[in-house]
């Protein structure tokens, strides 16, 4: 996890911008400080300076990053927008994968990509090419997106409903496994040149994706990859995990690929009617209640 | 090192809402199979409260136990890692029912 690889956030960057609102603790601080003060001031009951006490805290050390990835789930629901994690270890091939995807999709589905990175822009370039609109997150020492920063990008992006939002998360097998950014899957890619057995050294990925994409597989012939074995370990680790084997180059598997992405934005659509039907029959239904009482 | 920020996160949140200023102890459970690193966690957490009111203060993690069911064999068993075959019947089935919590338990505060 980040407190192995000492990632942190006060470098984090949105297209090129460091929104003051992302530095949460360096900028909570001294404003913390002042309130304090003018308790103080207020003369609030406070126990003597060297009285200690105990306080029960109880919560779960990611629990603020919980609370934003309910805040963007909600949004996504709320708009019919069907959201995908990709994770994987750097190179497997996920940027061109998208930029795949998106012309295949053409101009019938409005996609649009989070891209998260250490450092650099290109590969939201990359997907600008393509004509879909991206914001490119800059974590700086950071190993891995999380929620906070994803509802920043999304203000930038101003999704249209019922549309795709594609957020490649930064090249790492272990930590984004644990931030959840509000998402309905993550989707684990894998390529071929990889070695088979990463599901069993990188179990959390693979546990918490939902899809593990075997990518490059146009390269199989020249490989000693095992296919079936390498699928077996990932369904040790997740019985229930779906695997699809793509190559973004020669196109196979993208066809599959697509059938499950247009799946899963028609039940995100769906499921935003059935909101807004439920919602308007409270509505009627308190607009009653009120009527009768006038 | 973002969770040990999320930790001093919650420290200022709890220092807002029951008003003290300085954080002598804070008590974090760390479950076996949460995958954090106890050493880790202090290096970092020593790091990203200096110069704040937990500055200084004293790290204590209790390490709580992994403990699972296997859906196989229906048995409750000891997990010290997670996906090992489960040790009463080999299978794969074992689902985490305890040890996998980060939380900060409880602070001791002036």
């Amino acid at each position: 996890m980040c407190t192995v690889c000492g990632c942190g956030e006060g470098e984090t960057k949105i297209d090129g911008h460091s929104p003051a609102r992302l530095y949460r603790r360096v900028h909570a601080h001294p404003h913390q400080h002042g309130h304090d003060h003018h308790h103080h001031e207020g003369g609030e009951p406070h126990p003597g300076a060297a009285q200690s006490r105990r306080v029960r805290v109880e919560q779960d050390i990611l629990s603020r990053n919980d609370a934003y990835a309910a805040g963007n789930r909600r949004h996504f629901a709320e708009h019919g927008i069907f959201a995908l994690n990709l994770v994987s270890s750097p190179g497997s091939g996920k940027t061109t994968l998208l930029t795949r995807t998106i012309e295949r999709l053409g101009g019938k589905t409005r996609a649009a990509v989070i891209e998260g990175d250490q450092q650099t822009s290109l590969d939201a370039d990359r997907i600008r090419a393509t004509g879909a609109p991206a914001v490119q997150v800059n974590t700086g020492k950071g190993c891995h997106l999380d929620a906070h920063m994803v509802g920043h990008a999304l203000e930038r992006l101003a999704l249209t409903d019922d549309s795709l939002l594609l957020i490649e998360n930064v090249g790492n097998l272990v930590c984004p496994a644990a931030f959840d950014l509000g998402e309905a899957h993550k989707v684990a890619i894998l390529s071929v040149t990889e070695g088979e057995d990463k599901p069993l050294k990188y179990p959390d990925m693979f546990a918490a994706a939902d899809v593990m994409l075997l990518n490059k597989v146009d390269l199989l012939p020249y490989l000693d990859f095992n296919v079936p074995l390498c699928i077996e370990y990932a369904r040790r680790i997740n019985p229930d995990i779906r695997v699809i084997l793509t190559s973004a180059t020669s196109g196979d598997g993208m066809e599959e690929w697509l059938e499950w992405l247009d799946a899963g934005m028609q039940q995100a659509s769906a499921r935003k009617t059935d909101e807004v039907e439920t919602l308007k029959r409270r509505i009627a239904g308190l607009e009653a209640a009120l009527a009768a009482k006038g | 090192m973002s969770l040990a920020e999320s930790v001093l996160q919650l420290i200022e949140d709890s220092a807002k809402t029951n008003g003290f200023t300085r954080v002598r102890t804070v008590w974090l459970e760390i479950g076996q199979l949460a995958g954090v690193e106890a050493e880790a966690m202090r290096f970092c957490f020593d790091a990203v409260t200096r110069g704040s009111i937990a500055d200084g203060a004293a790290l204590e993690i209790i390490a709580t136990p992994g403990s699972g069911r296997c859906t196989d064999c229906g048995r409750t068993v000891a997990v010290t890692a997670r996906y090992e075959p489960c040790p009463a019947c080999g299978g794969y089935a074992v689902q985490i029912a305890g040890g996998a919590e980060m939380r900060v338990r409880e602070l001791d505060v002036e």
